[in-house]
């Protein structure tokens, strides 16, 4: 059954809303939820997800709609009165806070004069009108909205390069300004590696793997996604690239990226080589051209920051596919000693889009075709990016509320036919506060479901530091007590998972028979 | 291209921020010591897009007053 309240002239984040959502559907008997803005945009997922009510049809976009649908009126009304409790907490201390709030980015200005930035993360619709704003007041802009158009991305790096200033995104997850970490982060070192970075969770990944080696950032500059499309035509990437050129404090450049469109790609080469800096090129799937004199391009992200190392300390780099093959040879001794698995199948669940594309791409080699994002009931080698707003329609991202991971982690485990699976867990400022352990949870009860019958091994990686809230030495721990075998990154993880069900993976990355 | 691109010039002071949006990233920069404001943002033109986008153009850079 279908409960609905709304809540008249009463604004919330969506991060907010999708929290709170959260919490009610762990609540006993509540089957959804959805806490959201009545915008055209949430009424259309109401629909999709099943729960439009004609209450909630009454909502307009100021309006806060809660729609549970739960067992019985007992289980419902349990739940909203918790939600309606946790929103008049929040209604008060809005109240309380807006009282002194300033209203407009004008009038911020007038409390902080000489401010150099400014951080957006409205819906995408009024992104462009917020941005412009800010350009022309001359502050440098993180545009972490996504569902920006393509026009007003275009129009706002074209203003932002008439004036100088950084224009990060739309769709920018993480970067990284003198030492500040800004949207989603893991806590790195300061130090001399600068980059520029059309994919978060790839920057993410190599600024992680750069701290491991003790090396830190400069700056991290985000680009958006799109930017080396041909309708962008890699505008700010370009700018960046220069103006880290420019940097007294980076001494290496490294650039992430999927592959730059081609009629992109001569300019961006062009452009890499007078840096007059060494340069690290990570553009995933992008088979490097060894002639072109526009610096070092590597095939993963762990590669970017060990050629970016490398580049530092002045030696030579060559790939490796796993830091400690002796380890690994051992590791996968015992997986295959375990009772194996019938299946045959490798199923990749990321919550991290780029990882999921990486380890996509070093499966492949290895494993032949593997879907990315197939239909539900697909079977075969795939791997699916949780985060991809097919599966987060309504919800918040998997890194926030991994619980569609986690069904789908159950699910795999409970089919006969997957081999292995492969995973990410994602650390850092803004993630879930104990990522691991619902993975951990899911791999003890398919376990314990399983008994005799065996259970397909679960292979991840931890993507994080020490200095990261959850711990990555903490959250490894969780996995591995789990039975989860962790390596030290994607691309290891993915091999890793290639070499148990495939002979032949294992023969060409450890010499194995 | 229209645009007559200046070099970017890279923050050389510290972070001064506004904060648009999500609050928690105003908390996060407040837990690095960073300066910020937050903005008490909602919907122009109290959510309707269309007006909004109208409003934005017909403006140039003015916000609408609220």
């Amino acid at each position: 059954m279908l409960t609905t309240f709304v809540w008249r002239s009463f604004y919330q984040d969506s991060v907010v809303l999708m929290r709170l959502a959260a919490t009610l559907r762990e609540r006993p008997g509540v089957h959804d939820v959805a806490a959201l803005m009545g915008t055209p945009a949430n009424h259309d997922l109401l629909t999709q997800s099943g729960l439009a009510t004609e209450e909630a049809a009454t909502a307009g976009p100021e309006d806060l709609m809660l729609v549970l649908s739960a067992d019985n009126a007992a289980s419902s009304e349990t739940a909203l009165e918790a939600g309606r409790a946790f929103l008049s907490q929040r209604r008060e201390a809005a109240a309380e806070a807006e009282a002194v709030q300033p209203r407009s980015l004008d009038a911020a200005l007038a409390l902080l004069p000489d401010a150099n930035l400014a951080t957006i993360s409205v819906p995408g619709a009024y992104a462009r009108f917020e941005a412009m704003r800010a350009l022309q007041r001359g502050l440098h802009v993180f545009l972490f909205s996504d569902n920006v158009p393509l026009a007003d991305e275009l129009a706002l790096k074209q203003e932002a390069l008439e004036r100088g200033l950084l224009m990060m995104g739309p769709d920018c997850g993480t970067a990284y300004l003198g030492g500040v970490g800004l949207g989603f982060y893991n806590r790195v070192p300061r130090g001399r590696v600068g980059c520029v970075a059309a994919s978060g969770t790839g920057l993410q990944a190599v600024a992680c793997h750069l701290a491991t080696l003790g090396e830190g950032l400069s700056h991290a500059i985000g680009v958006g996604g799109r930017d080396l499309s041909a309708e962008v035509g890699g505008l700010m990437t370009l700018a960046a690239l220069q103006a880290l050129a420019q940097d007294a404090a980076t001494e290496v450049i490294v650039l992430i990226s999927k592959p730059p469109h081609p009629g992109v790609l001569p300019r961006l080469q062009a452009t890499l080589a007078e840096l007059r800096k060494p340069v690290v090129v990570c553009c995933l799937g992008t088979v490097p051209d060894a002639a072109a004199e526009s610096g070092t391009w590597v095939a993963t992200l762990e590669d970017a920051a060990a050629a970016t190392f490398a580049a530092l300390h002045g030696e030579a780099w060559t790939p490796r596919p796993f830091t400690d093959a002796a380890a690994v040879r051992e590791c996968l001794a015992a997986v295959r000693s375990r009772v194996p698995s019938t299946g045959s199948a490798v199923v990749g669940l990321f919550t991290g889009g780029t990882l999921a594309h990486e380890a996509r791409l070093l499966l492949q080699p290895h494993l032949g075709p593997v879907a990315f994002n197939p239909p539900p009931d697909a079977g075969g080698h795939r791997v699916l990016d949780l985060g991809d707003d097919t599966y987060t329609v309504g919800r918040a991202h998997p890194m926030i509320d991994p619980l569609v991971r986690t069904q789908a982690l159950a699910r795999a485990l409970a089919d006969p036919a997957t081999a292995a699976v492969l995973l990410d867990v994602v650390l850092g400022v803004g993630a879930h506060d104990e990522p691991a352990a619902p993975v951990a949870a899911a791999v003890r009860a398919a376990r314990a479901r399983a008994g005799q019958a065996g259970l397909a091994p679960v292979v991840a990686s931890v993507l994080g530091t020490e200095a990261d809230p959850q711990g990555l030495a903490t959250q490894t721990a969780l996995l591995r007590d789990a039975g989860v075998e962790v390596l030290p990154t994607n691309a290891q993880a993915a091999r890793f998972a290639a070499a148990i069900v495939h002979p032949t993976a294992a023969a060409a990355l450890l010499g194995e028979t | 291209m229209p645009t007559k691109p200046k070099a970017v010039q890279l923050p050389t002071t510290p972070l001064r921020v506004v904060n648009l949006g999500l609050e928690l990233f105003a908390d996060s920069l407040r837990a690095q010591e960073v300066p910020v404001v937050q903005v008490a943002w909602r919907p122009p033109a109290g959510g309707n897009q269309r007006l909004a986008t109208l409003l934005g153009r017909m403006y140039g850079d003015r916000p609408p007053e609220r």
